[in-house]
């Protein structure tokens, strides 16, 4: 026990004496959390479109003055596709709409779907469905609102309700995710640089000549991260709902007993990665490479995982963010739903344990 | 249960190759044990297994009684043990690392604040209690790390290569420890590529390819060689040039300056003729001497590697002309309000060899390091062949060779790699590249290793392969800093001769080292201390500079001691007026 406790005060002072880890646990997370809140947004606002108008009747008139009012479009009026063409291409305009001569005779036959032409920048592919989703709406607004002249039979009054997230700000979804990336950084990076460190130093080899166990040289590097962690997650949530405004459905504590739950898989693959490699450099990149990366990527926070290819859904389970983030973007947007906690709980424990074990099994507590 | 341990057969694979080859001794407490052999002989290994830090593949130990297998954790609580690189935290204070040993090892708080007392006291580390680990000199550290490894109170004391990288005033001060600590008992095991330590050691173990060739008192060894060593005392002429052709008789097994003198080991049973010949060849006194371990271990080994260079037989000779090749001006450097290096000025002649002596930490390797343009003075000049550094230090760069202390070398590329990417970076034509790597391989016999990396062949090769890489442009101006800091005493007489060669040819050469022995194969001894130049002569000269009745006839070791303490004085008195 006395081992113990000296060799956390130990990795106490080198924490508080090293730059960089104070900079990735305090520095960084607010960054991202900014990066994400305000840099980053998958809201589509004052897309630049183009309306060609080749019709002159009121009606045309009516719908590209509809195109005009809306607030997520930025409208660039013209008369001849030609024009707006080139600037599509250019990179100016993101999509434009047609009003074709012919509009009112078209409206009239009932085709309603077919008066009007959209062509999207589809580059982004985001932002091209996005755009066009919103040129159609508009479009759709517009008829309904023409109900008494438009040809419209029997119409389905749809009202949509966007639940959780009733203003859609991307924001709102991205925070958390962001949480969980700061997470990695701390729980994996960082430890998977102190083991490595030991061997790089040869310090190590002197540690292993007392006879402190390899359990408590192992655990004297978990505890200090572990509390950095949590530290951290309380300064994110602080940051998040008082800073940036996030609304915080669900309670502080399930916050951070989910947080100290992902804490354990994250450690435990910083441990791994520090264990196999023995060399900064190489743990630094496998800690990008397996932490830092899918949790971008793969945990649901910036892609949604259902829409990837199976083999990839798959592959997600193996990845803690994974879990982490759906209880995250729960807690804060939805509210406590503990069976969702615990299936996710569960989840990250038995990837930690994964981890562990592997761990166990490459340890040595000799040099050979 | 007796301070001992018992080696019984012990053998260490690593792969297929064998790091120790059934290995048998016993080492007993209230002895110091060296542990002395080349480089790659299995020392770092055997220190390992000692410590039970590496399982033998075949064979056992116990220390105290104790296996090492099987009883680890005993014998981690009885024994203390340095490794070779130091091995304590850079980023926390000596106290702190004190202390984290101290509760590693379980010694109750009342009784450790009086250890500690005795330990900062032994090792003089008390003014610096508070200071950053990473700031002390080489010297403080490895009294550090012998504090820490005392935090044991052990029985067996295990120290691997102490004194590499250490001064000798912080030599003198580790060894005074460590016979105090054998005075009380204890067991010290001390490994050693110097023979000057291995020579004062009660027992030793000599290993030679993971096999021990010698076991027992050094005296015993040196005795065989009763009778064949000479001394050729006042020479008139280069003491090097009559090295070089001692080494290359047929009836001499090993040779060596030593002093002013050239120290000559004959073969077993060959006649003193030859050597007498050489003698009168340079008007000098032939005297039959004592043999000294050094000479036993050489013998042992297979003698000396002779006195001929193959590089140096390559380069072609630079005209002589007497031309200052490197030259300073009140060199100053300071980081921040630390100076470093403090108006130094010197010249050096074309085909000179000067050395920089001086303690760990006193601005040697800065100093070193504005000479060949790779730092930028804070004021002063600094010019190679006629060129200033601070203007035309790309062009002076071309005239000039480096070889740095960890020789520089790229791990991660072969052999045949580092040569090819040196040549290409001194910007040879192509044909010139394939001729000089083609050369250099061959020299120094590097074709078996070509596709190995830098990192896993011996020292012995890494240092050959740092000097083909230095010299692939053919430089008129070499600077080594440090280069046979940690290397065997075969491998550093095969480097000497080489740069004895090279001196021949015309070549320049400035020699930072810790190496008292190497000081005098220079010309002339720059000796640096607190940054400033405090002294700069013939080895001769240096050391009828510190003598004085107590010590009619120093060795360039006490020499150097002596010009540095009093050096020191003098600093100290003008501090406390001031």
């Amino acid at each position: 026990m006395r081992r113990l406790l000296a060799l956390i005060r130990k990795e106490s002072y080198q924490i508080l004496r090293d730059p960089a880890a104070l900079l990735i646990t305090f520095a960084l997370p607010p960054i991202l959390l900014f990066l994400f809140a305000f840099a980053v947004s998958l809201d589509v606002q004052g897309v630049r479109v183009g309306v060609v108008l080749e019709s002159d009747s009121p009606q045309a008139r009516s719908l590209a003055a509809a195109f005009a009012a809306t607030p997520f479009l930025q409208v660039t009026p013209a008369r001849h596709r030609e024009d707006v063409e080139d600037r599509l291409v250019a990179g100016e305009l993101k999509a434009f709409a047609v009003i074709p001569a012919d509009f009112d005779t078209r409206l009239l036959q009932g085709q309603g779907q077919a008066a009007i032409q959209i062509i999207t920048d589809a580059s982004n592919p985001n932002t091209a469905t996005f755009t066009a989703g919103y040129l159609q709406g508009t479009f759709s607004g517009w008829l309904q609102s023409q109900g008494t002249t438009a040809n419209s039979t029997a119409r389905i009054d749809v009202q949509p309700r966007y639940w959780f997230n009733p203003e859609l700000q991307s924001r709102r979804t991205l925070v958390p995710g962001a949480i969980a990336l700061v997470m990695t950084m701390i729980g994996t990076l960082l430890t998977a640089l102190v083991m490595s460190r030991e061997w790089e130093r040869g310090t190590m080899e002197a540690l292993l000549s007392t006879p402190a166990a390899l359990g408590e040289i192992i655990l004297s590097k978990l505890l200090p991260y572990f509390l950095l962690g949590a530290m951290a997650t309380a300064g994110c949530a602080f940051l998040a709902v008082r800073v940036l405004g996030v609304p915080m459905a669900g309670s502080f504590w399930a916050l951070m007993l989910i947080s100290a739950t992902f804490l354990v898989p994250a450690l435990g693959q910083g441990l791994l990665i520090s264990t196999v490699s023995k060399n900064q450099f190489l743990a630094s990149q496998l800690a990008v490479m397996t932490g830092y990366l899918p949790a971008m990527l793969l945990s649901g926070f910036l892609f949604e995982i259902q829409s990837m290819p199976w083999l990839v859904q798959w592959l997600t389970y193996l990845i803690p963010a994974r879990y982490y983030v759906s209880s995250l973007q729960t807690v804060f947007l939805a509210g406590d739903v503990w069976p969702l906690f615990l299936r996710d709980m569960a989840g990250m424990l038995a990837v930690g344990a994964v981890f562990f074990g592997l761990t166990r099994l490459k340890s040595r507590r000799t040099l050979d | 249960m007796a301070i001992e341990i018992v080696i019984t057969d012990l053998v260490k694979r690593f792969g297929t190759s064998a790091a120790l080859d059934g290995v048998s001794a016993r080492i007993r407490g209230g002895l110091l044990t060296g542990i002395v052999g080349p480089d790659g002989a299995g020392k770092t290994t055997l220190m390992r297994t000692l410590a039970a830090l590496m399982l033998p593949s075949e064979g056992s130990v116990s220390v105290c009684g104790r296996d090492i297998v099987t009883e680890a954790a005993a014998i981690h609580n009885i024994t203390g043990y340095m490794p070779q690189r130091f091995g304590l935290y850079e980023d926390l204070t000596v106290m702190e690392n004190m202390r984290l040993y101290a509760d590693l090892r379980g010694l109750d708080t009342g009784s450790s604040g009086d250890l500690f007392t005795r330990l900062l006291g032994f090792t003089g580390l008390a003014p610096f209690a508070g200071r950053l680990a990473g700031a002390l000199s080489g010297g403080m550290k490895q009294k550090l790390g012998l504090a820490c490894a005392l935090m044991a109170q052990p029985q067996v004391l295990l120290l691997d290569e102490p004194s590499v990288g250490v001064d000798p005033v912080s030599r003198q001060d580790l060894w005074r420890m460590v016979q105090e600590l054998v005075a009380q008992g204890m067991a010290v095991v001390w490994s050693t590529a110097y023979l000057d330590e291995a020579e004062r050691c009660q027992d030793v173990l000599l290993l030679n390819q993971g096999r021990i060739v010698y076991s027992g008192a050094p005296a015993a060894l040196t005795a065989r060689l009763q009778g064949r060593s000479y001394l050729i005392r006042d020479l008139t002429g280069n003491r090097r040039q009559a090295l070089t052709e001692g080494l290359q008789l047929a009836s001499v097994r090993d040779g060596v300056i030593q002093g002013a003198a050239v120290r000559l080991v004959l073969k077993e049973g060959a006649p003193q003729d030859e050597i007498a010949a050489l003698a009168r060849r340079y008007r000098a006194q032939l005297l039959p001497t004592a043999p000294r371990f050094e000479d036993a271990f050489i013998d042992l080994l297979g003698g000396g590697p002779g006195g001929r260079s193959g590089i140096a037989e390559q380069m072609p000779a630079i005209p002589q002309r007497g031309e200052v090749m490197v030259r300073c001006r009140d060199l100053t450097k300071r980081f921040g309000d630390f100076t470093a290096t403090r108006d130094v000025s010197f010249e050096v002649t074309q085909g000179e060899i000067l050395g920089l002596l001086g303690p760990n930490g006193a601005g040697k390797s800065t100093t070193f390091k504005m000479l060949c343009g790779l730092l930028k003075p804070t004021s002063g000049t600094a010019e190679v062949v006629g060129l200033d550094l601070r203007r035309h230090a790309g062009r002076a760069k071309i005239q000039l060779g480096y070889m740095a202390q960890k020789f520089s070398l790229y791990g991660p590329l072969s052999v045949r790699q580092n040569l090819d990417f040196f040549a290409g970076v001194y910007g040879l034509t192509r044909a010139q590249r394939r001729e000089r790597v083609r050369e250099m391989i061959q020299i120094f016999e590097l074709t078996p290793l070509l596709d190995e990396s830098p990192d896993d062949i011996p020292l012995g090769f890494k240092q050959r392969l740092a000097l083909a890489c230095a010299l692939m442009h053919r430089p008129k101006v070499l600077f080594l800093d440090e280069p046979t800091s940690g290397v065997d005493p075969i491998t550093r007489r095969e480097f000497w001769t080489h740069i004895t060669g090279l001196v021949g040819k015309g070549v320049t050469v400035m020699v930072t080292t810790h190496f008292m022995e190497e000081a005098e194969y220079c010309d002339r001894v720059a000796l640096v201390n607190r940054a400033e130049l405090i002294a700069l002569d013939t080895p001769d000269a240096l050391k009828a500079m510190a003598a004085d009745e107590a010590l009619p006839d120093p060795t360039m070791e006490q020499a150097f001691i002596r010009l540095i303490e009093r050096q020191n004085a003098i600093a100290d008195a003008r501090e406390r007026a001031a």
